[in-house]
């Protein structure tokens, strides 16, 4: 095997793969350079193909990490540098400053007022169009986004809970009467109780979708910090699940997370593949079944009606409720007589605006009732 | 039959074990032969991943048959939970037994006792992963990714200490860890910690050559040539990236011994059609498929 170095001891070398590995992207933890050295001590240092091996099974989580794992491999036994190259740090998170922060320069009474305008411009700000706000309004909104509060829909569980109505609980009251020495006693019940359905967000980045695109994550990051299982996909040119990056806790983090994770920004949109991709990959395997799956779309398709309408049929048949939310809906004049739109419709269950806060409000409702 | 201890020290380097696995029919490539036999010999969980058909349930049958240890298997679902993985009490056998003392003794007896007798190891009903723990064996955990979130904590526990507590018996240590192998269809990410514990391998479709060979240990009824024309016909639809669901391994081996049982000599455009159904397990796939029969039938 060619070493970077000579004076660097094995360990060294490895862990400065696993390094550079982790500078990649792929999530490499300090128990998982335990084993990937364990791994290259068990299989012998100097076969290359050993410590290939090796660093596929101990480092990696999932396909997309194999891919990374070898060019990293490619790179980095080729000599070409050691485990010191950084990823540039994230840009600094983007602080929402607010009129009310820069009101507690000034006198008391002015600040009061100032709150009062804040109070009743964010209410005016709810229901705006986003796709019509300023830069400043929508600084001001994202802020909002925090009001959010989803909840998830309910479907009945498997297991039972114990109840005070019901089926007869045998087995509990058996072992009730076993512990009395099979003295008879309470009747225990049990019945069936309740799991939050997964819900499946998949938001649309195409360039016509492009002013609602912030929103929309923010929307999905609500989601994501709400407990409910979910699972996030953008849909463009292709599709990529953004699940992950949007865990951070701080939305500005997570919007930059997913900024990078994302490569079809506003591009075309290929509505039916996208679904298509998506059934085959995740949804039909199980990720969509009994869930709810809202998409958030203009419906603008640039491929033959007719394949969407046969994709969201597909979709329809797994998922437990389809949501479709549509920033046009929102407008007084608006008529869903775009092609897209009209094959998709004999498919969805619940057919929303998604415009502004307020819509997305009724959006969150909608999913908590689904 | 290989003593316990051997399972770690069985094949002193990969390539035998590729050797043992060979013999019980299950062809592997050098990727997924190095990992298993890291997993074994680091004591670790192999986790496997892939398309449904690839071969991930029979590499657990393969690895138990080549060890001759028992294959103990725990299929995972949704609202799966402890008492079905683990272990249960048999309470209407406990209640007999209470009974029983009862109408023999009488009234007159030692409650302590009688309770003592109660929590017996012949009330215990030993569920897959108790099992395991208790003879050395191959554990396999399929479609892991089926089962909750809580259920993947619990076995986070288990496959880290290879420990298990029963408050009334209490705790059982695995003399020698078995060797564990999760599956998983990707229908759900699994949680960091678990993957973490485990060796990871992504299972892809076999090339032609590997397919081949497969079929000729797996269905060595099948005549040569057949065999060799389903393979590629199999490799030609799965080229197809429209499917809803490309056949696996399975599908090809289902193919070949229908074609086989059917008397067919070779595979042409009506026994494909009529025996399609053996291979493609949707309408669509199937028109498709039906569709493009002349494309994929020729040599």
């Amino acid at each position: 095997m060619t070493v970077a170095s000579p004076s660097r001891s094995g360990a060294e070398i490895l862990l400065g793969f696993a390094r550079t590995l982790r500078a990649a992207g792929v999530p490499v933890t300090a128990d998982r350079e335990r084993t990937y050295l364990e791994a290259v001590a068990a299989l012998g240092i100097w076969d290359p193909a050993a410590v290939y091996y090796a660093g596929r099974a101990s480092l990696c989580g999932a396909p997309a990490d194999l891919d990374r794992h070898d060019l990293a491999f490619a790179a980095y036994f080729a000599g070409e540098l050691g485990g010191t190259k950084r990823r540039p740090a994230p840009p600094p998170p983007q602080i929402a400053a607010a009129d009310l922060t820069d009101a507690s320069k000034t006198g008391g009474a002015e600040r009061e007022e100032t709150l009062r305008a804040v109070a009743s411009s964010a209410e005016v700000l709810r229901h705006r169009d986003i796709a019509a706000l300023s830069a400043d309004d929508k600084r001001l909104l994202a802020e909002l986004f925090s009001s959010l509060h989803p909840r998830a829909p309910r479907r009945r569980a498997h297991r039972h809970t114990a109840s005070r109505r019901g089926t007869v609980d045998a087995r509990r009251t058996l072992r009730d009467t076993v512990r009395r020495m099979g003295e008879p006693g309470v009747i225990h019940r049990r019945r069936r109780g309740h799991r939050p359905r997964r819900v499946i967000l998949l938001l649309d980045i195409s360039g016509s979708m492009s002013p609602y695109a912030d929103s929309l994550l923010r929307l999905a990051h609500a989601f994501c910090r709400s407990g409910i299982p979910v699972e996030v996909f953008t849909l463009g040119t292709r599709l990529t699940q953004i699940t992950r990056p949007l865990q951070h806790r701080d939305p500005d983090r997570a919007l930059v997370a997913v900024g990078d994770a994302v490569a079809d920004w506003s591009g075309g949109t290929r509505l039916a593949d996208g679904l298509a991709t998506f059934l085959e990959r995740w949804g039909r395997r199980g990720l969509a079944r009994g869930a709810v799956v809202v998409i958030a779309s203009d419906g603008w398709e640039r491929g033959d009606p007719a394949a969407l309408g046969e994709q969201m049929r597909r979709l329809h048949a797994v998922s437990h409720a389809v949501v479709w939310s549509n920033p046009h809906r929102g407008r007084a004049a608006y008529a869903p007589i775009q092609g897209g739109i009209v094959a998709a419709l004999p498919h969805i269950d619940h057919f929303v605006a998604g415009h502004s806060l307020a819509a997305f409000a009724e959006l969150v409702e909608v999913v908590a009732h689904a | 039959m290989l003593s316990p201890m051997d399972l770690r020290t069985a094949h002193p380097a990969p390539t035998d074990l590729a050797a043992a696995l060979g013999e019980t029919g299950y062809l592997t490539d050098e990727a997924l032969t190095t990992v298993t036999w890291l997993a074994l010999r680091l004591g670790r969980p192999l986790l496997l991943e892939g398309e449904p058909g690839t071969g991930k349930t029979a590499l657990a049958q393969a690895l138990a048959e080549s060890t001759g240890l028992p294959l103990i298997r725990l299929q995972c679902y949704e609202g799966i939970d402890a008492t079905q993985a683990l272990y249960d009490w048999d309470f209407p056998r406990q209640i007999l037994h209470l009974r029983a003392v009862e109408a023999v003794h009488g009234a007159a007896h030692d409650v302590a006792a009688v309770e003592q007798t109660l929590f017996d190891e012949r009330f215990l009903l030993t569920r897959p992963i108790l099992t395991a723990l208790r003879t050395p064996s191959v554990l396999l955990i399929d479609e892991i990714d089926r089962a909750d979130d809580e259920f993947e904590a619990f076995l986070l526990e288990v496959l880290s200490t290879w420990q298990v507590t029963i408050p009334e018996l209490g705790t059982i240590c695995a003399a020698t860890p078995p060797a564990v192998v999760l599956t998983s269809n990707r229908t759900r990410e699994l949680h960091d910690a678990l993957k973490r514990r485990c060796l990871y391998h992504w299972l892809d479709h076999p090339g032609i050559e590997r397919e081949l060979a497969i079929v000729a240990s797996r269905a060595p009824e099948v005549d040569a040539a057949l065999a060799a024309q389903v393979v590629r016909a199999v490799h030609r639809i799965r080229a197809d990236r429209e499917l809803l669901k490309p056949p696996g391994v399975a599908e090809t081996l289902d193919w070949a011994r229908a074609l086989h049982e059917l008397g067919a000599r070779e595979l042409d455009t009506e026994t494909a059609a009529a025996t399609l159904g053996v291979a493609i397990k949707y309408r669509e796939d199937a028109q498709r498929v039906v569709d493009a029969l002349d494309k994929v039938l020729t040599r």
